[in-house]
């Protein structure tokens, strides 16, 4: 069953060279496990080294070599061998459009905020003389609006500049005839703004600029730590899918293999697919014989045996032989394409999902500003000026300010996000916490979910798997693997030969021993749809090596944490029932179901959502679909493209145990936010008539807004802590 | 009071300066890998052996 892994014929990955305009080209690579100076000298140094290669350079943070070639013939795999030889682990890295569009947004909100803080600086300079002639100290009052003309020509110009993310996601909003919590923000800026500008000409008192810019200060900084955590989180689930190296082998014309992007497969293509990886495309196979694990696309854990002739379907995970694959479809053509479509179905309807802070801000615009209008026309009828009765308007509109409010959920999702990406669990979207916290029941997937998704060595003889792992530990075959994990670390076979298709040879102790398929050891075949592997020493008799899908240690844990906490489980399934059951019956749970479909599945879940709040964690292509329908979703690491796509949360660790996590501090999070949202109400509450009566002046405007503002802030890190 | 139109000019280019400084160190890509700069200064820049 080992095959051959030719070193000689590593394929060529031109593809991926992406080439500037001036002729030059370069391309970026995932590094594994470089961590200090000497790491980075030591690959910069060998890399450059290589002909062809201009330039190397190691982002440590990320963990990303960009390196310069010469022209675009130059071969990335030589670059992936030569860090191999030094020990490091490497993948090509496609950065996608998406990244440098948040990149791009990312700068803007740094600059923004950079602006904003210079402003909101300066103007408090000018403000502080301005407040200390509001207790009576001499001010003159030329000197007086001196101040607020210099505080108003600093902050004004900031303001704007840095408020422009706010106000074009009001307008966006608006036009869509709905009120978000930047609304709000846009108008009390804007009016803060004007009412200081008419107040200076008119020699006023009352000038709010440092409070319109400070404002911008406190909200942008929360707006850019939760872009910046949201992007760590997703750079570091594109990671994940990077490792499961999304190229396919192309054999050309003359037999030559060549990694290619797998949107560059075309129907026709020959590809050629080893042990261990995935079938890219619909297609037919031409050449070889194997066994491919259809768990991803149907959930079933048996392996089906193929062999030349057989069509094979894209997300199959082929096991054991060498194959050649003739491409069927384009890849967004393939079975995958119905998968997708389903999925974009579901993300419809969880995009309509309206978010806590959006909730909040419809009950407060309203209020607010029918407050603030009555404030003016109520004063105005009981014999205030008009321009007295404006100002307390907008001191209204000021103290009431959105600015807890703003932060009281950004702060909340950073504090709780943060907390969570150090555990492993990476949270893609805001609005995936506040879906977490609301969930009732949980569908879990079986195969790869709450079993390990990949072969593990049933329970055997000790001496038998001590005497095959060197044989075991000199092949890459995904069984040869499992046995070499079981045996742990040791020495290696000498004089391995590998053989195509059959198993792998090689002299343990001295004596030849062989490890592969039963007719390659000299043993009778197994029963059908066993995982198998026959190890046999020269003369000696065969021994039988069996396989199987086991269960992740944490699983049964995991339930238990989980009803323990009010949610009802169940386990949806492709698989047949009878492994289904075995699986259900160990971790505890009564509900399931197995054989379903990937449309199957979808309907289960929308069934289910009538009447509760589903959680969805799953992995494989036929959990896409359901995934992208349930209230909320989550993936495992090891969890397809799609499927990753399809959840807002991804878990980069092994354990199950990371999804009661995510949804104890989710259901921490909204307490927090709920809180955070009843101290804002509390605080306007008490200030709207204070402004309402003209209490309020520039000074305490400052004050009341950066004090409710801290304590929302403060009150964010309690997320989690509370048990 | 007239030293305001010195001072008031003077502690606005300072912080303007901070302003264009800070832009600066966003333009030359000195926050995309703060654990790989804080590794480099360890690096020997010599190229000699031993």
């Amino acid at each position: 069953m080992a095959v051959t892994w030719d070193a000689a014929s590593v394929p060529d990955m031109r593809a991926f060279v992406r080439r500037e305009a001036d002729g030059r080209a370069s391309v970026e690579l995932l590094v594994r496990g470089a961590r200090c100076a000497a790491c980075i000298a030591k690959i910069e140094k060998s890399v450059a080294a290589l002909p062809g290669v201009t330039s190397a350079r190691l982002n440590l943070s990320l963990g990303k070599l960009t390196v310069g070639l010469a022209d675009g013939r130059a071969d990335p795999a030589r670059i992936i061998a030569a860090l191999e030889g030094l020990g490091y682990e490497a993948t090509l890295f496609e950065p996608g459009a998406a990244r440098s569009e948040r990149d791009r947004e990312g700068r803007r909100l740094i600059i923004a905020l950079a602006v904003a803080g210079f402003g909101a600086m300066n103007a408090m300079m000018f403000s502080v003389p301005l407040w200390a002639g509001l207790f009576g100290q001499e001010l003159g009052p030329a000197t007086r609006t001196l101040m607020m003309w210099l505080s108003g020509i600093v902050a004004a110009p900031c303001a704007l500049y840095a408020g422009m993310p706010f106000f074009e996601s009001a307008w966006r909003s608006l036009r869509v005839g709905r009120a978000n919590m930047d609304v709000p923000i846009s108008i009390g800026v804007i009016l803060t703004l004007a009412i200081s500008f008419s107040e200076t000409l008119l020699n006023g008192r009352d000038a709010y600029f440092d409070a319109a810019v400070s404002l911008l200060f406190l909200l942008l900084i929360g707006r850019w730590l939760d872009h910046v955590l949201r992007g760590k989180a997703r750079s570091a689930a594109a990671d994940l899918l990077a490792l499961q190296s999304p190229t396919a082998t192309r054999i050309d014309g003359e037999g030559r293999e060549r990694a290619i992007p797998l949107s560059d497969i075309r129907p026709g293509d020959r590809l050629r697919i080893r042990p261990g990886e995935r079938i890219p495309v619909d297609g037919v196979l031409e050449d070889g014989a194997s066994e491919l694990d259809n768990s991803p696309l149907t959930g079933e854990s048996a392996p089906e045996a193929v062999a030349a002739g057989a069509a094979c379907r894209a997300g199959a995970l082929n096991l054991t032989g060498l194959l050649t694959l003739r491409a069927a479809a384009r890849p967004e053509n393939s079975a995958l394409a119905e998968i997708a479509r389903l999925v974009e179905a579901g993300a419809q309807s969880r995009s309509r999902y309206v978010r806590l802070a959006d909730k909040a801000a419809a009950l407060y615009v309203p209020v607010v500003h029918a407050t603030a209008a009555l404030t003016f026309a109520g004063g105005w009828a009981l014999g205030l000026g008009p321009r007295e009765a404006l100002i307390r308007a907008v001191a209204v509109l000021i103290v009431t300010c959105p600015c807890a409010l703003g932060l009281a959920v950004p702060a909340v999702q950073v504090a709780a996000s943060s907390r969570l990406f150090r555990r492993g669990v990476l949270v893609k979207s805001g609005a995936a916490l506040e879906r977490l916290a609301e969930v009732e029941h949980v569908v879990f997937d079986k195969t790869g979910v709450l079993t390990e998704g990949r072969p593990e060595l049933l329970s055997a003889d000790p001496a038998v798997v001590a005497a095959a792992a060197p044989l075991a530990r000199a092949s890459r075959h995904p069984l040869a693997r499992a046995v070499a994990r079981a045996a742990g670390p040791g020495p290696t076979a000498e004089q391995v030969v590998e053989h195509a298709g059959q198993g792998v040879e090689g002299v343990v102790d001295g004596r030849r021993a062989r490890l592969g398929r039963a007719g390659f050891v000299g043993a009778a075949a197994g029963a059908e749809g066993e995982t198998e592997l026959w190890f046999a020493v020269e003369g000696g008799t065969p021994e039988r090596l069996r396989f199987a899908d086991r269960l992740r240690a944490d699983a049964a844990a995991t339930i238990a944490a989980l009803k323990a906490r009010g949610l009802t489980v169940e386990i949806l399934s492709g698989d047949v029932p009878g492994a289904v059951e075995a699986v259900a019956g160990q971790v505890g749970v009564a509900d399931w179901r197995a054989g379903l479909t990937p449309e199957q599945k979808a309907a289960a879940i929308d069934a289910l959502s009538a009447d509760r709040k589903v959680l969805m964690v799953g992995d494989g292509l036929n959990d896409a679909a359901a995934l992208a329908r349930a209230h909320a979703a989550i993936a495992p690491g090891s969890a397809l493209e799609a499927s990753q796509n399809a959840s807002d949360i991804v878990l980069s660790g092994p354990e199950l145990m990371t999804v009661v996590e995510a949804i104890e501090v989710a259901r921490s999070a909204r307490r927090v936010a709920l809180e955070n949202f009843s101290f804002s109400a509390l605080y306007n509450v008490v200030a709207a008539p204070a402004a309402m009566l003209g209490f309020v002046n520039p000074f305490v405007a400052a004050l009341a807004m950066s004090g409710s503002s801290l304590v929302v802030s403060l009150n964010a890190f309690r997320v989690g802590r509370s048990q | 009071m007239n030293i305001v139109f010195i001072l008031a000019p003077l502690s606005l280019a300072l912080g303007g300066c901070a302003l264009a400084a800070f832009m600066w160190t966003l333009r030359s890509r000195q926050y995309e890998d703060p654990r790989g700069a804080a590794e480099r200064i360890l690096m020997d820049d010599s190229e000699e052996p031993g």
